[in-house]
Formats: structure tokens, sequence, C-alpha cells
């Protein structure tokens, strides 16, 4: 299948390393991975902090960056659910029917990696390797927006060397919350304060999640404490295979001070 | 605001300077100092944790759960989309059964019907029945300043009355007090209390009994609000736990309810429905143990004088907004506030108005007009628990995107904010433009001078993250242009 990669703009600026371990994932199970050059953003940060008028070209540049795409997946449960739920709704209340219907159209043809694995590829068993103690976190979004249930676990357990421990009030939110994290800086670092005290008492080496803002968040917050946990992409994890765990350049890390180590060399 | 979008005059919005609707700060900086408080963080945390328990099993022994949520939601929508109707037609009922309908504009207007009606009674008491709707309009107040002594009845209530504190939760206002803390109030304020009060739960509640039964016996007006009025037969009804409001409710001569005009529902058959959601969505029950209803007067049984107060304050403002009136289906259970991770850790007086939590913050600006609350619809990382767990299936998370976006487009000078916005629209709307600012956002390797993550020097906003988090330094190149080296175009 030729799937188009929509990396987000947080993985595309910041984070390059999940982008080309979700592009390696994905050509590993046989697909024509394409990446349109023309991609920014969904416009979820626009739409989520008031600025819905502004987020028109936003969703425009996207509809048009992925025009014709077969498939589009992305590394990020938050992104394709406002993809799936708010697109459309941006494009409608601003008068442009043929836009919300473009985006609507598109959105049915977009999918989050672990949705994309199990439901549309069938598979749950990748073929990685990443032997290491992990704990993960259900994002909000992956979780309450877009459903995806244990379809992260299923794929998890099937990694060979890695050690699934379950996270005590998995299903609280990390606090980030995108401009809540700035805009109530403080509320949201009492809920990071609770999420890793929770990562903590796993004693796992590393907590994955599908969406690398929320990582970026507890992985922050774990850097700042200079705590041993780190922060992996799931698409990471699912990249790694025994010829790929060796560490690369620490600069290309999700959170560095903790080498998050990406599998594959990006 | 709303208003303004649909092409209409402003409606009228509840007024300033009257109830209980506006805080003295905005949430970040209120919330800031509740967070301090470690008894209240545990306190809620402990309580909070135990309701969401509570609920989570007796829902999940409702097979038909997901139904009755969606009969729910559409009773209340279809109920809004003619509530003039019902309510006239309440009017009618319960005026044929004896009792008397005011329609109020407003707090002050309600706050003057109830004073009025209270004073040609002749007596100096009133007890109340815990309600929502008269803590919203400060009625509380307004008799005191006529020299009328008013005593809340609900347990809870009468901890906040007694603490002389604010209500910080719908259902369970003292919420954020222990036990401990609610023997020490206790022990102060009731007149005559055992000096051997400990602050085991029976022998508080039994303090409050005897505290109470003295008032039950003597009042001669009830105030109290309602859960729902059924337009088809006049009737008013009140679900409880304690059975103080069922006190209140049947001793006094004169009952005077305080309702606010989305409570209404057409049919007593809608009951069915909502009987069944409120009780284990608030108190985790799978019934309340009172319900109490009423229609008009019963000659020689319970009160001989019925005034049923119906208060707009800001309502009909909120129906015109055709995203946020589904706040008005609200039936006031308060799960959404146990399952907020935010509600959880700063408490219910941070968010200023009677009304806190994930509800209160879509509520209470609409009621208010959007720029009275301005902070409260960002106060929420949308994680969508809320939504999640609410009867009626409000979808909180959506209105709180609305009421943010009516408030950014309220704003008459663009702030420093709105350009930054416009402009990252600009560049995330123009490919060329955008890796022209995603080169830009590089430059932090500048600052970084070699380390994984970025020094701790930024203005704000940006240092609202690194206070407590690190930022990773940008890497040198995006994951657009190093998958494009690799594999071409």
């Amino acid at each position: 299948m030729k799937v188009s990669l929509f990396a987000t703009c947080l993985v595309d600026t910041m984070t390059p390393s999940v982008g080309m371990a979700t592009g390696r994932l994905l050509q590993r199970l046989g697909q024509d991975v394409v990446v349109p050059p023309t991609q920014a953003c969904c416009g979820q940060m626009h739409v989520n902090t008031g600025y819905r008028r502004e987020a028109l070209g936003i969703v425009a540049n996207h509809v048009r960056a992925f025009a014709g795409a077969e498939a589009i997946v992305a590394p990020s449960g938050s992104c394709v659910a406002s993809i799936h739920h708010q697109q459309a709704a941006v494009a409608r209340r601003a008068g442009d029917e043929a836009l919300a219907q473009a985006a609507e159209e598109l959105a049915g043809r977009t999918y989050e990696l672990s949705q994309f694995l199990v439901d549309v590829l069938g598979v749950t068993d990748v073929g990685a390797y990443y032997p290491h103690r992990v704990t993960y976190h259900p994002t909000c979004h992956s979780l309450r927006l877009l459903e995806v249930g244990d379809r992260p676990q299923r794929l998890l357990r099937a990694v060979r060397g890695l050690e699934l421990v379950e996270l005590p009030g998995a299903e609280q939110c990390c606090g980030f919350g995108g401009t809540f994290a700035v805009k109530n800086a403080d509320t949201s670092t009492a809920m990071l304060t609770d999420k890793m005290a929770a990562v903590l008492s796993t004693h796992a080496e590393v907590c994955t999640a599908g969406d690398a803002s929320c990582l970026m968040h507890i992985g922050g917050g774990l850097s700042r404490l200079r705590a041993g946990t780190r922060t992996v992409h799931l698409a990471e994890i699912l990249a790694s295979t025994e010829q790929s765990t060796h560490p690369t350049t620490p600069t290309d890390a999700v959170t560095p001070h903790q080498t998050t180590h990406p599998s594959v060399p990006a | 605001m709303t208003a303004v979008h649909l092409g209409m005059p402003g409606l009228p919005t509840a007024p300033r300077g009257v109830g209980h609707l506006r805080g003295t700060e905005s949430f970040p900086d209120a919330a800031r100092h509740e967070l301090r408080n470690g008894q209240l963080r545990a306190n809620l945390g402990h309580a909070t944790a135990t309701i969401r328990g509570k609920r989570a099993g007796v829902v999940a022994e409702v097979p038909d759960w997901e139904q009755l949520r969606a009969a729910g939601k559409a009773i209340k929508a279809a109920t809004m989309a003619r509530l003039d109707e019902h309510l006239v037609e309440l009017e009618r009922q319960v005026t044929a059964r004896g009792g008397t309908v005011h329609w109020a504009r407003d707090a002050n207007e309600a706050n003057a019907i109830v004073t009025a009606l209270v004073q040609a009674t002749g007596t100096t008491e009133v007890v109340k029945v815990k309600s929502m709707a008269t803590q919203e309009i400060g009625l509380n107040e307004a008799l005191e300043a006529v020299g009328l002594d008013v005593f809340e009845t609900d347990l809870a209530e009468l901890i906040v009355q007694l603490g002389e504190d604010k209500p910080s939760h719908i259902l369970v206002p003292a919420i954020h007090k222990n036990r401990a803390e609610i023997k020490e109030i206790f022990a102060r304020t009731i007149p005559g209390v055992d000096p051997e009060l400990t602050d085991d739960p029976r022998q508080l509640a039994m303090a409050a009994r005897t505290h109470l039964r003295e008032r039950f016996l003597r009042a001669r007006v009830a105030v109290s609000g309602a859960n729902f009025a059924v337009a088809e037969t006049g009737t008013l009804s009140v679900v409880e736990s304690e059975g103080n409001g069922r006190m209140c409710l049947t001793l006094p001569d004169t009952l005077i309810t305080v309702m606010g005009i989305e409570k209404v529902v057409p049919t007593w058959t809608d009951l069915e429905v909502f009987l069944q959601l409120l009780p284990r969505s608030s108190t985790g029950e799978r019934m309340n143990p009172y319900t109490s209803t009423w229609a008009g007067v019963t000659p020689g049984d319970g009160p001989q004088e019925f005034h049923l107060v119906l208060l707009d304050n800001g309502r009909t403002a909120v129906l015109a907004d055709e995203v946020g009136r589904e706040a008005l289906h609200c039936i006031r259970c308060s799960a959404c506030l146990n399952v907020c991770p935010v509600y959880e850790r700063t408490g219910g007086h941070a968010y200023g108005s009677v009304y806190p939590g994930p509800i209160g913050a879509i509520l209470s600006p609409q009621l208010t007009g959007v720029e009275d609350n301005a902070s409260l619809p960002y106060a929420s990382s949308l994680c969508g628990a809320c939504y999640e767990v609410c009867p009626v299936a409000i979808d909180i998370p959506s209105i709180l995107v609305h009421l943010r976006a009516e408030h950014v487009e309220a704003q008459e000078h663009p702030t420093a904010e709105a350009l930054a916005f416009r402009g990252l629209a600009k560049a995330m709307s123009h490919p060329r433009l955008w890796h022209l600012a995603q080169r830009g956002a590089r430059l932090g390797r500048l600052i970084a001078r070699g380390k994984p993550t970025l020094p701790n020097v930024f203005p704000p906003p940006i240092s609202g993250w690194t206070r407590s988090r690190d930022l990773p330094t940008p890497p040198t190149r995006t994951f657009v242009q190093q998958w494009t080296e690799e594999h071409g175009q």
C-alpha cells in the first residue's frame, strides 16, 4: 500500500527520530512510504487555543499536501483525532463546504499508527526487539477521542525482549494539553508531578506513548528531575530490531539528557 | 457573545455585583494559591477517587447505560428546543394545583421576589434545602441583608455555612474539608455542642442532626431548589441523600422553590430516564435515598403556600448559542468534577463560581458573558474525561474550545498572543514560510550551546514551560529534510 506519512509539526520540527522510526517501520512491513514535503500542521493547536479562524489556512494546506493519498498515517493520536473531529468543522464554520468535504474524505483515510498497524495491516507482531522494562501511558486523545483501546499494548507485548509493566492511574492526563501547559503552568505541573510519580513507581526504564507531545511533557519533567526513566515514542520501540538497538547520536533524542537512544539511526 | 453570532441583539447575561458566578482572580492565579494547599489536595484526591470508584462500579452494572445517556441527551435537546412552551405549561399546571409562579429575569429579581415572599409571612428564619440556583444568585446574602436568619440544612452545606467558607463542589460543597477539620468547625460554632465531640463520622452527623432538628421543627418558611419540574403535571422534584431536604419540603407552612428554567422536563415519564442517570452519576448509588415530588399544595398535608420562582439569569443567552447551549442539559450530578484532573488538584474555589469543574468552566462564562470569566474555558487540558462520564453526554471539551474562540474573537485589539498565532498560522499555511519558520526554531541550538536541553532563560510564555520542564534542543534537520535526503522526493 502507498502510505503517506504525516509526521505532525512537532515531530517534524523537534523530534525527527519519531518520524524516521515511523517511516522505517512501515517500510519494513512492506509499505511504500511517501512523505509529502509540503505538510505542516493539522491545525489543532490553533483551534484548541481559540484561533479557529486562523486554522482555516492550516487545514487547507494539510488537505492540499495530502490530496490523493491512499492512506495517511501519523505517529500521534491527538493530531489524528483533530483531523477526524476538528478539521471539517473549521472549514464549515468558515463557510468553505468544499474544503470541509475534502477534509472529511481525507480523514476517512487517516490513521493513528497503532490503528493502522492493527486494523489495516492486521499485524500485532511487527518483528521488533527492545530489551527494556517499559510502561505505557495511554494519551487522552488516543484513549478517548480515537478509542485506540489496547492496540498499543498488543503491539508492545509482541515485542521481543520487552517487559511491559502497568502504569498506575494510566488514564489520568499528564497535564500537557497543548497551550494549557503554559497558560495554566502550575496546574499542569501538578498533574505532571503525579504522572511522573506513577511512572517512577513502575521502575520502568522507558515510558512510552503514541504522542510525541505528551512524551515531550513527561520527558521534560523527568529530565528536569534527573530521573533515570526516559520517554520513547511507540514508533521508535516498534521500529527497533536486533540490528538497530544501538544508541545513535544523542542530539536526536526525544528527551535529551536522558539519551533516549532512538532505536533507528536518524 | 454568541448572540452576536446569531445576528440577534445581545441577550441579557447574569448581572454583576450579585450572586456567585464570578471570582476575584483569574483561574491560573487562584489555582496557583490553591495548589500550595497540601491538605486540600490530599482531601480532594481521596474524596474524588472514592466517588469515581463508586460511580464506575454502579454504572458498569447497567447494560443499557449508553442508551440511557442518549435518551437523556435527546430529552434535554428536545425540551430546550421548545423551552418557552414547556415553561408556560408548567406555570399553568402549578397554578391549577394551588401554587404561584414568579418569573425572575435575573438574580436581583429572584432575590427580591423571595425576600418579599419571606417577609410577607412575618417570620425571621428560613431553612434551606441544598440548592445550586440559590447559591448562584446569592440568595442567603440577600435574605441576611434584610435581617433574616438563613439556615442551610444539607450537612455539607451546613459545614460550609458554619465555617464561613464557600462551597467547592456541586454535590459535596465541603469536599475540601476532612473530618478533623469538620470536627473543629462544629466544636467552634454549634451552640451547646458536646465538648467531647470527636471526628468520628457518626458523632459529627449526630451533632449536626441535633442542631438542625430544632430548626426544622420551628421553621415556618423553607426555600429549595429543584432537580426537575414536570410540565404536564406541575410536579417539582428534589433528589437527596439525607432526608433533611424532605424535612424542609414538608414541615414549614410556606415553601419557595427557586429553579433555573432549564430544569423543566415535558412529561412524568421523562423522570424515568433521569432518576436512573442522576444517582449513579452523582453519589455512585443505584438509587438515592430520598426522592421528593410535589405539585402545588394539598390541603392539610405539607406546606399550604407554594411559590415557584423561575430563574433565567443568563440562561436564555446560553440557549441562543447553538454550540454552547448543550451546557443547559446539565443535571448537576458532578461526575465531571470527580474525574477532572484539574479540579482534583485545584479544588472548586479556584473557579471563582459556584459552578466549578468542567461544567462550571462552560456554564459560568456563558451565564456571565465570556469576558467576565475569560480564563475558565482555558482551565482544562481537554483530556475528555468529563465528556466520557457525563450522564447526558454534554461534549464539554468541544464547548470549552468554542468558548475559547468566542473569547479570542471578542478582542477588539489584537493581543501579542493573537499576533503570534496569526503569524504561525500564516507560516503553517504556506510550506515555504513554514520551512523558514522551522529553520528559525533551529536558532535555539545557539542558545543551547551544545547541550541537549535549552537553558531556562526564556521570557513568558515559554518560561511557563521551562520553570518545571526541560525543553529539548531543536535538531539540526527537520524530519522532512532527513527523509527527503535519504529517499529523494
